[in-house]
């Protein structure tokens, strides 16, 4: 256990380090710099070195990435260039929105996921089969046209919910649960898919594996095969799906949190990216970079406390 | 214990291009397969045909406004979008960019996974430990997050964007290829073509790539359809394909935005969208089927044709046995599906064993003798069936019990252990906890009393630290001590029969002592009964009262352990007594029985053992040979039995 959190954290510097200075560098090939970008066409020469001294765009790039590096490691993200106001603060307010949405969509992945997949695993007929074929379908639909037919189903023809838009955990449980039911519904159904689809293929896996015939020629009912014997050992696979539907949610997170109109992580990257507002991209890259570490950092601690033989070795 | 159904693997070593005619030809018997790449190359044509034949769309700013948001017409076949354009020509049109995002991402993901994957496959050692810890590495970054930095760098670019794609994503073909040319590079023909000098590249040329082009494929069809639906959604963002472009995603923005006053326009894109996916998705899925054709596991096991034509007649009357009798089996004939149709596993074969008593089942490899074992607890697995034949326990036909009363027999009344015992316990829970758990399933004991029961069933198989031995997990235990913990947990039930099928197999010489040593004990202490599966005599010399010949599905002998060993009746029992390593007292060499056991399908007619026997005869080849009594409780399938009893 202690070796796996040293190695972990082995990869996590290298990993970061990599995002950070690969965005870096990229950025710092961007045709018009930050300091144009500011001043736009109106500046004179003159301006525009000032501007460029005073942001530090005059010096070589990676002494420009150690003095990013110096201050990000102490949460400093620097300033928007497009309103002036501070990447961790914007970052900081949003965070929040962004994991409520995919937390709640890693959670109707597992429940529904494992759920349907135990169901078709188990079971023949013409529900499973209608399961099948409904993971086929789901998995086949872009994430954003999902959302787009939720919003004209359950906001506009149904009016059960609303369309767009956000309220904060803050002002109103209710009314935040009700702005992201749409948004997670549309977020989870891709990874609920890949997850059912996984849970099918290990549960049957196992099933027909030599110690689950052994149980059960020694009297071991069939409940207890599947419910405890199939299903723990058939967890390992699964949960290396969900580790990797969660690294795939942050990006469908971004397409939803545009559709939905939701101010998240995802809304910032594209609205910083569409604008060249080079700091806030970045930032947004390291972050997300980083949830994405300790997602796969919480599916290495699944992993041993599910298999006992890496849990001692 | 595994039953591995007649299955050869053919071993290609003609080349490569035999073997991918065949492997198209089979995907193309597929409708499925058929459609899906009808409808690929049908779209391919409307990518590169549309826009040469409609070259205004492209950059059509707006149509005829007053025409705008109209639903499917006869002069719009798929109606106008919000600017009045026709959406079905901005739809053929859109396919191109889509398309070409889709390809730049799978040449990239090819350059980089396939020479990649097979160096690391083929070299192994530490290049392929730092390619996976790459991989790995690249693998754990949010795709999606880091095109779009590099596409607020490289404003609009869509290949910079697939590019980028492409290289994200190429871990997951490195992973797919590395891990088929693993086992490839193992295989004796591709170890036979280095030791002829053949260099490395011809090897995977010739060798390596054909075989492992079913997974590459299975995962570039995945791999297309992730790009496509990234590609779509970065159009749906208006980061690739601004305005005018034509673009499936930004047709569905343009949908969204006006979904309140036209809800038509989100579904034709949309649709092409779905159906491209599951065009991709489909055919890689039928081309997984072809390339692992007749391994796949069919779902649900056949239920045994007796057993349905019984249900039939309801409740038949309880059959009486004699007391002297616990197991009574009559002329159980098993028989497994194969591509050939069916073959039979086991054929007319009789026996019993009485209560207490130890009955060994004796053979080599594919003689029936597990098939025997498992048919009796209705466990013979995918494809294999019960034709006919009687198994009376206990005043019941185990054969006809539904799933539901022979569920009640397992571990209660009979008990099973396999040659296998590292893979008889599950991995995922301690002893203690497996233990406890048969207990409760097998006994009316519960909470403390089961703790304790699990505690006595440790001690009685004579593990050295039973509390200790509780708290572990199988792969912490030997084998010796999880055969002992297999016993115990066949012992939890307190079984009037325990079927041992090659117990003592897996395990070492010292081991095989104690283990036999084991049972002998707990057959005294507890008047358990045991059906002994084993191809060792040693084994049945030791421990059984009685033995069952088998030979090609059938029984050939049965007698007492001392007629067996004084007077065997039966070639066959000859051939296998000569074999025996435990009565070779000099340093001879060791006569083994020439030929082989005929394969299932392919039995010859007359005597069996015909091919093999030293002492044949024309009267051996005429019909089927009957089980013919030559002693008392003695029988032979054997036309000579008597002379060769006395020989």
């Amino acid at each position: 256990m202690v070796s796996m959190v040293i190695r972990r954290v082995f990869t996590a510097v290298p990993l970061l380090l990599l995002v950070s200075s690969l965005s870096f560098v990229l950025l710092s090939l961007t045709p018009g710099d930050a300091a144009r970008q500011i001043l736009g066409t109106r500046g004179t020469p003159e301006q525009y070195e000032a501007l460029r001294q005073q942001l530090g765009l005059d010096q070589p790039v990676y002494e420009q990435f150690w003095h990013w590096l110096s201050r990000a490691v102490t949460g400093d993200f620097g300033t928007s260039i497009i309103n002036g106001t501070s990447v961790a603060g914007e970052i900081w307010a949003r965070l929040p929105v962004t994991l409520s949405l995919i937390s709640g969509a890693i959670l109707v992945s597992v429940v529904v996921g494992v759920a349907g997949g135990v169901f078709s695993a188990v079971k023949d007929g013409w529900l499973a089969r209608a399961i099948d074929a409904l993971v086929l379908v789901v998995w086949a639909l872009p994430v954003f046209w999902v959302g787009s037919m939720l919003v004209v189903v359950f906001a506009i023809k149904l009016e059960w919910l609303p369309a767009v838009g956000y309220v904060p955990l803050s002002e109103s449980p209710t009314a935040w649960a009700r702005s992201l039911a749409l948004p997670v519904f549309a977020l989870s159904l891709g990874s609920v898919a890949a997850v059912v689809k996984q849970t099918r293929e290990a549960m049957l896996d196992v099933l027909g594996s030599d110690y689950i015939r052994m149980a059960a020629a020694n009297g071991i009912p069939p409940r207890s095969l599947i419910f405890r014997h199939a299903l723990k050992n058939a967890a390992i696979p699964v949960v290396t799906v969900v580790g990797l539907q969660t690294i795939g949610l942050f990006g469908g997170a971004v397409l939803i949190e545009n559709l939905f109109a939701v101010p998240g992580l995802g809304s910032l990257l594209v609205t910083s990216a569409l604008s060249n507002d080079i700091p806030a991209v970045q930032a947004v890259a390291v972050v997300f970079t980083l949830v994405v570490i300790i997602v796969n950092f919480a599916v290495d601690i699944a992993y041993g406390l599910l298999n006992p033989k890496l849990r001692s070795s | 214990m595994t039953l591995v159904a007649p299955f050869t693997e053919i071993t290609d070593v003609s080349g490569s291009s035999s073997a991918d005619s065949r492997f198209v030809r089979r995907l193309l018997r597929r409708p499925q397969a058929v459609a899906c790449l009808v409808y690929l190359a049908v779209l391919a044509v409307v990518a590169i045909a549309s826009p040469i034949l409609l070259p205004d769309v492209a950059a059509e700013r707006a149509g005829d406004l007053a025409d705008s948001l109209q639903g499917p017409s006869s002069q719009h076949w798929l109606g106008t979008d919000s600017l009045g354009r026709d959406v079905l020509q901005r739809l053929l049109v859109g396919s191109q960019d889509t398309l070409i995002g889709v390809g730049v991402a799978l040449v990239v993901v090819m350059l980089l996974g396939i020479p990649l994957g097979l160096l690391a496959g083929y070299v192994g050692g530490r290049l392929d430990r730092t390619l996976c810890w790459i991989a790995d590495l690249v693998l754990s970054l949010p795709a999606m997050v880091l095109v779009i930095v590099v596409l607020s760098v490289f404003s609009q670019n869509l290949v910079a964007a697939m590019v980028t794609m492409g290289v994200l994503t190429a871990p997951a073909l490195f992973r797919v290829v590395r891990a088929a040319t693993l086992p490839v590079r193992e295989q004796l023909y591709i170890a036979a073509a280095v030791v002829a000098g053949l260099s490395p590249s011809y090897i995977v040329r010739r060798h390596v790539l054909p075989r492992i082009v079913g997974p590459i494929i299975v995962q570039l069809s995945l791999l297309a359809a992730g790009a496509l639906l990234l590609q779509t959604g970065l159009a749906f963002l208006s980061l690739i394909a601004g305005p005018p472009a034509p673009s499936w995603g930004g047709m569905v923005a343009d949908g969204v935005g006006v979904m309140f006053q036209q809800g038509w326009l989100i579904w034709p894109p949309g649709i092409a969208i779905a159906l491209t996916v599951l065009a991709l998705g489909l055919l890689g899925d039928a081309v997984r089927d072809v390339s692992t054709e007749g391994w796949s596991p069919k779902r649900s096991p056949s239920r045994s044709t007796k057993q349905r034509e019984k249900k039939k007649g309801a409740d038949a009357p309880a059959i009486s046995v004699d007391d002297d009798v616990l197991l009574g089996i009559r002329n159980l004939t098993v028989s497994f599906a194969s591509s050939g149709g069916n073959v039979r596993a086991a054929e007319r074969v009789s026996f019993e064993v009485g209560p207490g008593e130890t009955v060994g089942v004796v053979g080599e490899s594919g003689c029936g003798k597990t098939t025997t074992a498992l048919a009796i607890l209705g466990m013979l697995g995918h494809g294999g069936h019960v034709e006919d034949g009687e198994a009376h326990f206990a005043g019941q036909d185990l054969l006809t019990l539904s799933e539901r009363d022979i569920q009640e027999v397992r571990g209660s009344e009979i008990a099973y252990i396999s040659q296998e015992p590292m893979v008889s316990l599950d991995p995922a829970f301690r002893i203690g906890w497996q233990l406890e758990e048969a207990v409760r399933a097998n006994t009316p004991l519960r909470g403390a009393d089961a703790k304790r029961r699990v505690q006595e069933l440790l001690e009685q198989v004579q593990l050295p630290d039973p509390t200790r031995a509780a708290r572990m997990y199988p792969h912490e235990l030997s084998g010796g001590m999880a055969q002992r913990v297999v016993i115990a947990r066949a012992l939890a039930g307190e079984p009037r029969l325990l079927i041992a099928d090659e117990p003592t197999t897996a395990l070492d010489v010292t081991m095989q002592v104690e283990i036999l040593e084991l049972l002998r004990s707990l057959q005294r202490d507890h008047g358990m009964a045991i059906l002994l599966v084993t191809h060792d005599l040693g084994v049945v010399a030791d421990i059984c009262d009685r033995v069952v010949v088998m030979y090609a599905g059938e029984v050939v002998e049965t007698a007492s352990v001392a007629d067996l060993f004084a007077r065997p009746g039966h070639p066959y029992t000859q051939a296998l007594l000569a074999s025996n390593p435990h009565n070779q007292h000099a340093a001879g060499m060791l006569p083994t029985i020439p030929g082989s056991v005929p394969e299932l399908g392919a039995m010859p007619p007359g005597c069996r053992f015909l091919p093999r026997c030293t002492q044949s005869t024309p009267a051996c080849e005429l019909g089927t040979i009957p089980l013919l009594q030559i002693g008392e409780r003695h029988e032979s399938r054997c036309v000579h039995a008597r002379e060769v009893r006395s020989t």
